[in-house]
């Protein structure tokens, strides 16, 4: 059966699973189906933090089944903005989930004391955590679950660190080591649910209707993915060969946004890192790709000579803007330690680096002093005081800390410089400063991410016909590209993908499996779903006109010149009114 | 022509992708990994990289020798053939591989062995394995 949702309610320790196949048949999966789930489980106006809050994970009809159909989706009700909290992840999650005979998973509640939660063989055990809560290291949580429990190969480990356990508002929930549910603090669920991990182990068959029309598209998939070009930039240099172009063309966030250009980027750069430190390659459960790039960090021992450590650190894109360009850093090796300090605190590197890089400029500018940062100084490419106050966020000491661990929006609300903390509907800003596009897809994506609409690559294209921008234009790109995003996360397919998995495709590669959806009824219900994320949104308090760009996004010019404000509050207008909300 | 089988040139191009392990549930007619032969798992975190167990066509095969009622026999070349009728279920052959390249068929009790037949190998994207004749 397709649809089986597993509900674990950790307040009363209990677990049952519940039909939703027609659910499921109406909404396809993922986010489709865990809007409604959410909508329906969680009280309205619940506490983030609360024992009310509801997770729910889910996976789709292709999981399992074909290529890079390859990630879970987690809904839950964000703390960092306090509305919608959405976030993807692959590692092996969702082929474990819907291997182990579910499609989707909801939490609710919470345990007395820390707690796990293993799913193996269709059974559901709660098991003691007290011995793993305050483990310092994440990297350690992770080795010790590997070793308790079954599944080695088939399996899944999410599992919260200290940041979570403390309630940093964008604690991230780590899988398989290297993959994150990292925006908009489910690590933060998790830890006030005392839920430290969960593991899900799974190796079941799923049949399928028509077994050679499945071949036959999987080959078209397996082909595309691993003969042509389409996936080559994922492939080759990974994520991470964004910073050079971006960086020629004056979009890559550097210091604060003080600048859009950072004169090491070389440093950072994509090529750089594959020549120099590259060590190895993985992928996701079920993708040929292999995108996650790992950069082996090999240190010497200073006490002991001939004795050396290495550390495989991964990276991408985003953390290389957030933790690297926007703190200034140009010491390669440096800003792999404060990668691998994101991974061993686990917290989302992108809110980490936005909230440094603020504190930097606010105490640059006197508005905080040492008082505050308990004796640090925090200064540009310093990535050794960087790495002092990312503990210090996680441990919140002083007030202070406590007030960074809870966002760049609040901390300036209390301290000022909200003309330069880059948060963007509550949820700090990712690396494009390539024109309106981009951040008008921030302001108005449901999850205030750049994986929501992609307006940087709009922005480029238009950069590269040399031409102005049309607000019309851009608002219906973006609305097309988010509303067709709901499908590929109904599906669920990364988004990396997206070149093989068009509208034509996906109504062929249903129909194999079973299902039936015509691309154009896809199309209509991805929009009706992103209507659905926003009015869930506005239900939990979400307001239109709370949504501002901060003073520094117009100050700094992008490579399409200045932003203008009214033509982003036109733009904001528009695409809510053609949304329909 | 010489029996054959699959071979792990270099477990280190493994990225853990796993597409192995689909093809072999899929050239069953079925998606997911229940009938799977061949398992990558990482070698004690995924930073360490990956080991793939799959059947290595043993010339005197310890699971054949251990199989109290003949359902496993000595494939000519090396390996072994399963005959279904014949299993009665009770798990001495995966106990008896040292690589643990026999997996389990947990709704029908029966072993899953692999049935030389290199599938597989045409779906792994980083050239981790061959499919070659057996090495005497
Ligand atoms: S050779 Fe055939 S049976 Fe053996 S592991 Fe590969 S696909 Fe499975
Ligand atoms: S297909 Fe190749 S790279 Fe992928 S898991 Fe199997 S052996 Fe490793």
């Amino acid at each position: 059966m397709y649809g089986k949702v597993l509900h674990i309610d950790l307040s009363r320790k209990r677990s049952w699973v519940d039909d939703q196949s027609e659910l499921f048949a109406n909404r396809i999966g993922g986010v489709g189906v865990g809007i409604k789930l959410l909508e329906e489980e969680l009280p309205k106006g619940a506490d983030p933090l609360g024992p009310e809050n509801v997770i729910v994970f889910a996976v789709g009809p292709l999981t399992g089944l074909y290529p890079m159909a390859s990630k879970t989706i987690a809904l839950f009700k964000s703390p960092l903005t306090g509305n919608l909290g959405e976030s993807h992840a692959g590692g092996r999650s969702a082929t474990a989930i819907r291997l182990a005979g579910y499609e989707a998973i909801v939490i609710k509640g919470a345990s007395e004391t820390p707690i796990y939660v293993a799913i193996h063989g269709g059974k559901v055990f709660f098991r003691d955590a007290s011995g793993l809560w305050g483990v310092g290291n994440s990297l350690t949580v992770g080795r010790i679950l590997r070793e308790r429990e079954p599944g080695a190969g088939v399996r899944s480990i999410m599992r919260i660190g200290v940041a979570g356990e403390k309630l940093v508002r964008y604690a991230c929930v780590t899988t398989e080591t290297y993959r994150h549910f990292g925006r908009l603090g489910l690590g933060a669920v998790f830890g006030s649910k005392k839920l430290k991990a969960l593991v899900v182990s799974g190796a079941g068959i799923i049949p399928v209707k028509d077994v050679k029309l499945y071949r036959t598209l999987y080959d078209e998939i397996f082909n595309a993915a691993t003969r042509t070009a389409i996936m080559r930039k994922y492939h080759d240099i990974g994520t991470s060969m964004n910073v050079s172009p971006l960086n020629e063309i004056g979009g890559l966030p550097t210091r604060n946004l003080k600048e859009a250009r950072f004169e090491d980027a070389e440093k950072i750069s994509g090529d750089f890192l594959a020549e120099n430190y590259l060590g190895r390659r993985v992928a996701c459960s079920h993708c040929p790709v292999a995108c996650i790039h790992l950069a082996a960090l090999r240190e010497p021992y200073e006490d002991e000579p001939y004795f050396y450590k290495t550390t495989m650190i991964s990276y991408d894109y985003e953390p290389i803007y957030a933790l690297g360009s926007m703190l200034g850093i140009s010491d390669t090796q440096g800003m792999f330690k404060l990668f691998h300090e994101a991974e061993v605190l686990a917290v989302d590197a992108m809110s980490t680096g936005v909230v440094l890089a603020w504190m930097t400029e606010a105490f640059e500018k006197g508005l905080i002093s040492e008082r505050e940062t308990a004796g640090l100084k925090p200064r540009w490419g310093d990535w050794r005081t960087y790495l002092k106050a990312m503990r210090l966020i996680v441990e919140q000491p002083t007030e202070f800390y406590r007030d960074l661990s809870m966002g760049v929006m609040y901390a300036s609300s209390k301290y000022g410089g909200s003309s330069y903390a880059l948060s963007l509907g509550g949820n700090e800003m990712p690396g494009y400063h390539t024109g309106p596009a981009a951040h008008i897809g921030f302001l108005t994506g449901a999850r205030h991410s750049h994986l929501d609409s992609a307006g940087y690559s709009l922005d480029q294209k238009i950069l590269k016909e040399n031409r102005k921008p049309s607000i019309e234009e851009i608002v219906d790109y973006l609305l097309e590209e988010e509303s067709w995003r709901q499908i590929l996360s109904s599906l669920v397919v990364c988004f990396f993908a997206r070149g093989i998995y068009n509208p034509a495709f996906v109504e062929k590669a249903l129909r194999a499996v079973g299902y039936s959806f015509n691309s154009s009824e896809l199309v209509k219900l991805g929009l009706e779903f992103l209507r659905e994320k926003n009015r869930f949104k506005v239900r939990e308090g979400f307001k239109l006109k709370d949504l501002n760009l901060p003073e520094r996004i117009y100050e700094t010019p992008s490579p399409l010149g200045y932003i203008d404000r009214e033509f982003v509050r036109k733009a904001v207008d528009l695409f809510y009114a053609k949304m329909g909300l | 022509m010489c029996a054959k089988r699959v071979s792990v040139v270099d477990n280190e191009r493994c990225v853990g992708c796993q597409l192995c392990m689909f093809a072999c549930s899929r050239r069953l007619g079925y998606g997911g990994l229940g009938l799977s032969a061949i398992l990558v798992k990482s070698t004690g975190g995924i930073e360490r990289g990956f080991t793939v167990i799959v059947c290595r066509a043993c010339q005197s095969p310890p699971c054949q020798k251990v199989c109290p009622t003949g359902a496993l026999t000595a494939r000519e070349g090396g390996g072994v053939r399963l005959n279904q009728d014949k299993c009665i279920g009770c798990g001495h052959c995966r106990d008896a591989c040292p690589f643990g390249a026999i997996f389990w068929n947990y709704e029908l009790n029966k072993p899953i062995v692999c049935l030389y037949c290199g599938y597989c190998v045409n779906y792994c994207p980083y050239k981790v394995l061959s499919f070659e004749g057996v090495r005497k």
